[in-house]
C-alpha cells in the first residue's frame, strides 16, 4: 500500500507552549531584577579579579609553621562536631518516633510536632550559632548548641521519612500478639530502621564537620576564630593554612564516612 | 509426632563481624568522651536563660514597624535582597556546573582518571567554605550583595555539580548510540540526546539547589556580604531583641514559602 | 477434640463501615467452638479479611459486639486487650517477619506479650522460652536455621517461621489469612498440614482464610461462605454440596453482577 508523495501529510504546525515561554520570560525578568537589586556587575570582577587572584596567590603559600598553633582549635572544632551531632541525634531519634503517623496514630500530636520541626529546619546553621552566641556567649558550647539544632533538624526529616516506608507487616504482627507500643516499636520497627538512623547520623556528622569550621568565625568556638583573626590582619598566608588544614580534614572526614555507610547498608 | 526435642545449641559466633561491631562501639565511645574533655561548658553566660526568654518574647512581639518603611533598609527589602543573591547565585553557579559536570561525571567512553579527577576538584570546592569565599570576594569586589552572588555562585557548583554529573551517569546509552549511529558529532550527542533527556534532572536539581542557596543567602550578611543576615547580626550586637525576632520570623516565612513553590515546580517536573 | 461443645469466639450483629463509606460486614452473627477448623471462602474484597481482622481487632468494627472466650475484645482497652490478643495468633500472607532479625528472634517475637516491657528492651528472654522457641521451630522443620537471618529463607520457610511464632505464642485461636496465597502448592499443602497439626495435637481453633476451593476441601472441617460482607453459607464441610462453591465464587444465584 504505497502512498504516493502527495498523499503524505505536511508537517503540522509545533503547538504553541505557553507555559515554557512564560517560564523564560519569568526567568529573563528575574535575572534583570536580581542583577540590579545585588548590584552585580560582571565588569567591577573582572577589574578587581588582580586582587581576587592575589589573595589567592598569597593563599598558596600557606605558612606552615602556623599550622601547629591551629590543631588545638582543630580538635575542638572536631569535638564540637561529635558533641552536637551527638546531643542532636538523640532528640532526632525520639522526635521521629513520634511524628511517624505509622506509630502514633494521633493526627494532631503528629500535625504539631512537624509543624514545629519544619520551622527549625528553616533556620541555617550559622544563624542558629549567631543566635546562640548572643544568649550562651562565646566560646564553644554556643557552636554545640548551633549544631545539636541543627543536626536535629537534619536527621529527624531523613529519619521519620524512613520510619514510614518501613514494612508495616511485622508491626501488624506485634499488635496481634498482644504487644504495647514499646514493644512494637522495638521488635518491628527498629530492627528495620536503625542502620539507617546510623547512616544518617554520620551524614549529618560530615555536614557538621564543615559547618563547625566557621563557626569560629561569629565566636561559636572552634577553629573559624583564627580564620577571623588572620583575615582582619590581611595575613592571607596563615588563612591559606587554615583552609588547607580545614579541607584536609573535612575530606578525610567525608571519606571515612561515606566509607562505613556503604559498609553499613551493605 | 516426637515430644522429645534437641537442646538450642548455642549462637554460632562470626568472630570478624563481631570484632568489627565492638571496634566501632568502642571507637564511638571513646570518641564521645574525648570530645567532652576539655570543653568548658561552664562558660555559659549567666544571662543565657534571660536573654533565650527576651528573643522569645521577641519573636512573640516582633518590631512590626520594621516590616516596610520604604527606606530600603526594612525587612521586605532586605529579604528580596537575599531572594535575588540566591537567584542569581544558583543562575551563575548552574551554568559553571554544566562543564564541570561533563568532566565528572563517569561516562563508559572515559579514561577513569578524567572523571576522577573531576570530581576530586569538586571535593574541594565543596569543602572550600562558602564564608570564606565571600570574604574573599568582599575584598575584591567590596562588602554588598555582589561579594555573595559571587561566593554562591562559585560555592554551589561544588554541590550542583556533582548532582549534575550523577545524572549524566544514570542516563541510558541508547539514545548516544542512535545519534552517534546516524554519524553524529560529539557535539551533536550532546545537543540531541543528552541534553534533553538531562533537562528534567537540570532543572530539579537547580530547584534543589535553590532552596539550599536561599538558606545560605541568609547567613552571608553575617559577614557582609548583603542579603537579611546583616541587619540581625546588628540586631544582636545592640540586644533589640523585638528586631530579632520579625527578622527571624520572615526569614521563616520567606524559607518556607520558597521551599513550598520549589516543591510543587519539582512535582510538576516529574 | 472431642471435649463438650464450647463457643470460643462469638459474633454478635457485628457490621463495618469503613471511613470512606464502603462497607466490609454486614450484620454477622457467628458462634465457632473451639477446636474447630473453619475455613472462610469468598471472593477477594467480599470482606473475609475484614472479618478475620475485626476478631482480633486489627480492624474496629463500627457496630455489634465480639467475644473472645466469654469476653468482649470490642470493649476491650490496653492492657486487657492485649492480654486477650495474646490468646490469637495470627498467620498472614505476607508473613510479616522482621527481615532483619534472626529466626530465633522472630519467634520469640511471639512471647513478648506474656514479658513486661522492661524485660523486652534489654532482651532478657528467659532460658525456657529460648527453648520453647526452639521446639516450635523443630515442629515446623526449620531447626537448623535457627540463628540465620529471617531474609535469608524461602517463601515457605518464612511461613513456616511464622507458624512456630504462632506456636510459641501459644494462643486458643489462629487466624490465618490468606496463608498460602504467595507459596506455591506443595509449600501451601505443608503449611496447611504445619495448622492441621497445631488443631489437632494442641486443640487450637484455626479460622482461615482460603481462596484455593481444593485446599478448602481438603483441610476444613467447617465452612463459612462470605459474600458482599454477609454470612451466605455456614455448614460442615462433609456435608457441602459443590454447588455452593460454584455458588459463592460465581456471585451467588446465578446473578453475576450482583456485587461490584
Amino acid at each position: 500500500m504505497s502512498k504516493t508523495e502527495q498523499d503524505l501529510m505536511s508537517l503540522p504546525k509545533k503547538k504553541f507552549k505557553f507555559m515554557n515561554l512564560a517560564w523564560i520570560v519569568i526567568l529573563v525578568a528575574g535575572l534583570f531584577v536580581s542583577i540590579n537589586v545585588t548590584n552585580t556587575h560582571l565588569s567591577e570582577l573582572f577589574a578587581n579579579f588582580g586582587q581576587f587572584t592575589e589573595i589567592f596567590v598569597q593563599m598558596s603559600h600557606p605558612d606552615w609553621s602556623y599550622s601547629s598553633t591551629v590543631i588545638p582549635l582543630l580538635l575542638e572544632t572536631i569535638k564540637m562536631a561529635v558533641l552536637g551531632t551527638l546531643f542532636g541525634s538523640i532528640v532526632a531519634f525520639v522526635y521521629s518516633l513520634l511524628i511517624a503517623r505509622n506509630i502514633v496514630k494521633n493526627k494532631a500530636v503528629t500535625g504539631t510536632l512537624r509543624v514545629i520541626m519544619n520551622i527549625i529546619r528553616t533556620i541555617p546553621d550559622l544563624l542558629l550559632g549567631a543566635i546562640f552566641v548572643a544568649i550562651v556567649g562565646i566560646g564553644p558550647v554556643a557552636g554545640i548548641l548551633a549544631l545539636s539544632v541543627f543536626t536535629f533538624g537534619v536527621v529527624v526529616k531523613l529519619f521519620y521519612e524512613a520510619i514510614e516506608t518501613i514494612d508495616p507487616g511485622p508491626i501488624e504482627a506485634l499488635i496481634a500478639v498482644g504487644a504495647n507500643k514499646l514493644q512494637i516499636i522495638h521488635f518491628a520497627v527498629l530492627p528495620q530502621i536503625m542502620t539507617y538512623f546510623i547512616s544518617y547520623v554520620l551524614y549529618a556528622f560530615e555536614i557538621n564537620v564543615r559547618a563547625s569550621t566557621v563557626l569560629g568565625y561569629l565566636g561559636a568556638g572552634g577553629i573559624g576564630l583564627y580564620l577571623q583573626q588572620t583575615l582582619q590582619v590581611f595575613d592571607y598566608a596563615k588563612t591559606g593554612t587554615i583552609i588547607i588544614v580545614i579541607i584536609v580534614v573535612v575530606v578525610i572526614i567525608d571519606y571515612i564516612s561515606s566509607k562505613s555507610r556503604e559498609a553499613l547498608m551493605r | 509426632m516426637n515430644t522429645t526435642y534437641k537442646q538450642l545449641p548455642p549462637k554460632p559466633v562470626d568472630m570478624k563481624k563481631k570484632i568489627i561491631h565492638w571496634a566501632s562501639t568502642i571507637l564511638t565511645i571513646a570518641l564521645i568522651i574525648w570530645s567532652c574533655i576539655g570543653i568548658d561548658f561552664s562558660g555559659i553566660k549567666a544571662t543565657a536563660a534571660q536573654i533565650a526568654g527576651a528573643i522569645f518574647s521577641g519573636i512573640l512581639h516582633p518590631d512590626w514597624s520594621y516590616v516596610y518603611n520604604g527606606s530600603g533598609e526594612d525587612l521586605v527589602s532586605q529579604l528580596w535582597q537575599t531572594i535575588c543573591i540566591a537567584f542569581l547565585g544558583t543562575f551563575i553557579s548552574a551554568i559553571i556546573s554544566l562543564p564541570f559536570a561533563f568532566w565528572a561525571a563517569n561516562t563508559r567512553h572515559k579514561k577513569w582518571y578524567a572523571s576522577r579527577s573531576g570530581k576530586i576538584v569538586l571535593a574541594i570546592i565543596r569543602s572550600f567554605p562558602e564564608i570564606i569565599l565571600a570574604l574573599m570576594f568582599i575584598k575584591a569586589v567590596g562588602p554588598g550583595s555582589a561579594a555573595g552572588v559571587l561566593a554562591l555562585g562559585f560555592h554551589s557548583v561544588g554541590m550542583l555539580a556533582k548532582l549534575f554529573s550523577e545524572a549524566i551517569e544514570n542516563l541510558e546509552d541508547g539514545p548516544n548510540e542512535a545519534v552517534t549511529s546516524v554519524g553524529g558529532s560529539k557535539t551533536n550527542i550532546i545537543m540531541f540526546s543528552i541534553m534533553p533527556n538531562l533537562m528534567p534532572a537540570l532543572i530539579s536539581n537547580t530547584l534543589y539547589r535553590f532552596d539550599v542557596s536561599i538558606r545560605s543567602a541568609s547567613i552571608l550578611g553575617l559577614v557582609g556580604a548583603g542579603g537579611i543576615g546583616y541587619p540581625l547580626i546588628i540586631s544582636l550586637q545592640y540586644r533589640q531583641w523585638n528586631r530579632v525576632g520579625i527578622i527571624l520570623l520572615g526569614i521563616i516565612v520567606m524559607v518556607v514559602i520558597i521551599d513550598w513553590i520549589s516543591g510543587q515546580i519539582r512535582k510538576r517536573l516529574v | 477434640m472431642a471435649d463438650s461443645v464450647k463457643p470460643i469466639i462469638e459474633l454478635k450483629h457485628t457490621s463495618k463501615v469503613y471511613d470512606n463509606g464502603t462497607v466490609g460486614l454486614k450484620d454477622i452473627n457467628l458462634t465457632i467452638n473451639q477446636g474447630e477448623f473453619v475455613v472462610i471462602v469468598g471472593l477477594s474484597g467480599a470482606g473475609k479479611s475484614t472479618l478475620l481482622r475485626s476478631i482480633n481487632r486489627l480492624h474496629d468494627i463500627t457496630e455489634g459486639d465480639i467475644l473472645i472466650d466469654g469476653k468482649s475484645i470490642t470493649k476491650a482497652k490496653g492492657k486487657n486487650l492485649r492480654l486477650i490478643r495474646r490468646d490469637i495468633g495470627m498467620i498472614f500472607q505476607s508473613f510479616n517477619l522482621v527481615k532483619r532479625s534472626s529466626v530465633l528472634r522472630n519467634v520469640l517475637t511471639g512471647r513478648v506479650a506474656y514479658y513486661p516491657t522492661w524485660k523486652t528492651t534489654f532482651n532478657l528472654f528467659t532460658k525456657e522460652d529460648k527453648q520453647k522457641a526452639y521446639e516450635a521451630l523443630q515442629q515446623v522443620g526449620l531447626a537448623e536455621k535457627v540463628y540465620a537471618r529471617a531474609d535469608e529463607l524461602s517463601g515457605g520457610q518464612q511461613q513456616r517461621v511464622a507458624i512456630a511464632r504462632v506456636l510459641a505464642q501459644n494462643p486458643k485461636i489462629i487466624l490465618a489469612d490468606e496463608p498460602t496465597a504467595s507459596l506455591d502448592p506443595r509449600t501451601s499443602e505443608r503449611v496447611l498440614n504445619d495448622l492441621r497439626m497445631l488443631n489437632e495435637k494442641y486443640g487450637m481453633t484455626v479460622v482461615a482464610n482460603l481462596h484455593s476451593v481444593e485446599l478448602a476441601k481438603e483441610f476444613g472441617n467447617r465452612v463459612i461462605g462470605i459474600r458482599a460482607g454477609e454470612v451466605v453459607y455456614d455448614g460442615k464441610m462433609s456435608e457441602t454440596p459443590e454447588s455452593v462453591f460454584t455458588d459463592i465464587y460465581n456471585g451467588g444465584n446465578g446473578s453475576e453482577d450482583e456485587d461490584e
